[in-house]
């Protein structure tokens, strides 16, 4: 029997007249990880957050883990994690100090060492949080939102403004999450973070689910038939075709020559996602 | 089901037991807390102390004589609970709401019993301290001079728990007010430094006029600060007192009802997040 670990039914939330989710839908299986997509203000963060049981739904069902965020007690909040999008308050005490505090809140927390290990913060475990570069300190967001061993954890825009290099870090704290199990939900903007963590994602736009599906199949087949490009009588052309190699064949043939800037190129995650807002915006 | 969710949840109150270490480890790390509400009233009583050292506070008229020291020890003594329990925990929990200590919390399985156990246990062993200190400074260094009889040491004492329990439930509810963790120590502390003035702490009480003595009256600050006259003063000066009398009844039953109207209006404002 597989439960799901999180189950999205017609969800809507308003502010006023403004919609700032308008109507959606989505599961996540257990075990898991998905990727909810989408440019600043699309609603990200108000999804997650009502996920989470930060902000309460003007109508639709939710159940995380089988339960309703609306109304988050203890067992629930012992059973999800949160990584929180910025670390200002953790300053005074040491890493070691300040997980070892909140393991003591958890009815099964992991060991801290453990979870100190996995964000590779060993070096600076008994150094205040405070005095811990801006990367390192959101690795110990992370560090407690897996401390209390969490059957499913939420990160919102995990890795915004972050270095390339601090990025890949964090990355593979969360693949380890994965491997070990945990279903994770995280929000971004970044196309390769979905890529590179996701197994689904859902697209939002303007509080639209305007798309959901495998990571590397999301917008459809359509979306992602490869384009020839190439360069004739000083025009750029292009070309959508299922038969890249046979399309190139006879367009030499038919030029005689070898084709000027000879391009094929299959869509990536990026270029589907662009194309979606390019779509939404220019309607 | 994953078995973690049979796991038993961790106790309230050892939670909060564990809370008040946490709290104090944090306090003692907070420059700003240590000089606003800690030092602040011994400062104070050595800035009063020596400022008005060849003054006597004394009833001429009875032939009692009162050095500055034993003038200001239990002022002082009286505004360092106060601050301990409403500036502290006003300004305190107003910045953990606003800088995301008070989210972070919210997603936990936390109880917000255990929390303010924690808090009521961070502000009864800081204004302990502080108490201590101002007696060791105030009531022997400079002379003030420490309680007199047995009973003096025990209105002391219950003074102590009823005024920073109450001064304790205002500062949760009054944390509602700030916006940001910036404008905290700002929005926070000028009304109390006023309440200060016109409460005793400062200037003589029965020399402000007298509907500023009734204003001054709704709030525990003033009680506290006449109870505290009890401890430390000679009797004759009762006599200064309004209506010429100690009124130790009237400093439990305002504590006690400060007590519980703060802790209904904590109950009723405390959020965990800012809703917007």
């Amino acid at each position: 029997m597989s439960e799901l670990a999180v189950a999205v039914e017609a969800l809507t939330k308003r502010y006023g007249d403004l919609v700032a989710v308008d109507d959606i839908s989505f599961n996540i299986d257990q075990g898991e990880t998905f990727v909810l997509l989408g440019p600043n203000g699309a609603g990200k963060s108000v999804t997650i957050e009502i996920l989470e049981g930060f902000r309460h739904r003007t109508s639709g069902e939710v159940r995380v883990l089988g339960m309703d965020p609306a109304k988050a007690d203890r067992e629930f909040k012992s059973r999800v994690g949160i990584v929180l999008q910025q670390a200002g308050d953790l300053g005074r005490l040491s890493v070691r100090q300040t997980l070892t505090h909140f393991a003591s809140l958890y009815p099964n927390p992991r060991s801290v060492d453990e979870v100190i290990y996995a964000v590779d913060l060993a070096q600076k475990a008994d150094i205040a949080i405070r005095k811990l570069s801006g990367g390192q300190q959101h690795r110990v967001d992370v560090a407690l939102g897996m401390i209390g061993n969490p059957e499913l954890l939420f990160l919102d825009e995990p890795t915004t403004g972050f270095d390339p290099e601090v990025r890949r870090q964090f990355w593979q704290v969360i693949e380890g999450l994965k491997a070990e199990g945990t279903t994770i939900m995280l929000t971004t903007h970044y196309l390769d973070e979905a890529e590179a963590l996701g197994d689904r994602a859902g697209v939002i736009i303007a509080g639209e689910l305007v798309a959901i599906d495998q990571v590397h199949s999301i917008g459809g087949a359509e979306m992602r038939v490869p384009v020839v490009r190439w360069l004739e009588g000083g025009v750029e052309r292009s070309e959508r075709t299922s038969e890249p190699a046979q399309f190139v064949a006879s367009l030499a043939e038919r030029l005689g020559h070898e084709p000027e800037r000879l391009n094929v190129r299959t869509p990536t995650l990026e270029d589907v996602y662009l194309a979606m807002l390019d779509g939404r915006s220019s309607r | 089901m994953n078995s973690s969710a049979q796991a038993t949840m961790p106790g309230i109150l050892a939670v909060g037991i564990s809370r008040i270490g946490y709290e104090l480890k944090t306090y003692l790390r907070t420059p700003d807390s240590m000089f606003f509400n800690f030092s602040f009233p011994l400062m104070m009583l050595l800035v009063f102390s020596i400022a008005f050292s060849g003054n006597d506070f004394g009833i001429p008229a009875l032939g009692i004589e009162v050095t500055s020291a034993q003038y200001f020890l239990p002022a002082m003594v009286a505004m360092g609970i106060f601050i301990s329990g409403a500036q502290n925990l006003g300004i305190d929990i107003a910045i953990e709401r606003n800088d995301g200590t008070l989210k972070r919390l919210a997603g936990s399985p936390i109880a917000p019993v255990s929390y303010f156990i924690g808090k009521f246990g961070q502000v009864l062993v800081t204004g302990f301290a502080q108490l201590v200190l101002l007696l060791i400074v105030g009531g022997v260094i400079l002379g003030g001079g420490l309680p007199t009889s047995a009973d003096r040491w025990l209105t002391l004492a219950w003074i102590f728990f009823l005024g920073i329990m109450a001064s304790a439930v205002i500062g949760i509810t009054i944390s509602a007010l700030p916006r940001s963790a910036k404008s905290a120590t700002s929005v926070i502390v000028p009304p109390i430094l006023i309440l200060q003035f016109i409460s005793g702490v400062y200037l003589q009480f029965s020399q402000l006029p007298e509907w500023l003595q009734n204003v001054a009256s709704i709030f525990p600050l003033k009680w506290i600060a006449q109870g505290m006259r009890y401890v430390f003063l000679p009797d004759a000066y009762q006599g200064a007192e309004i209506d010429g009398v100690w009124n130790l009844p009237g400093v439990a039953l305002v504590l006690v009802v400060w007590f519980v109207v703060g802790t209904i209006g904590a109950a009723l404002t405390f959020r965990w997040v800012r809703r917007n």
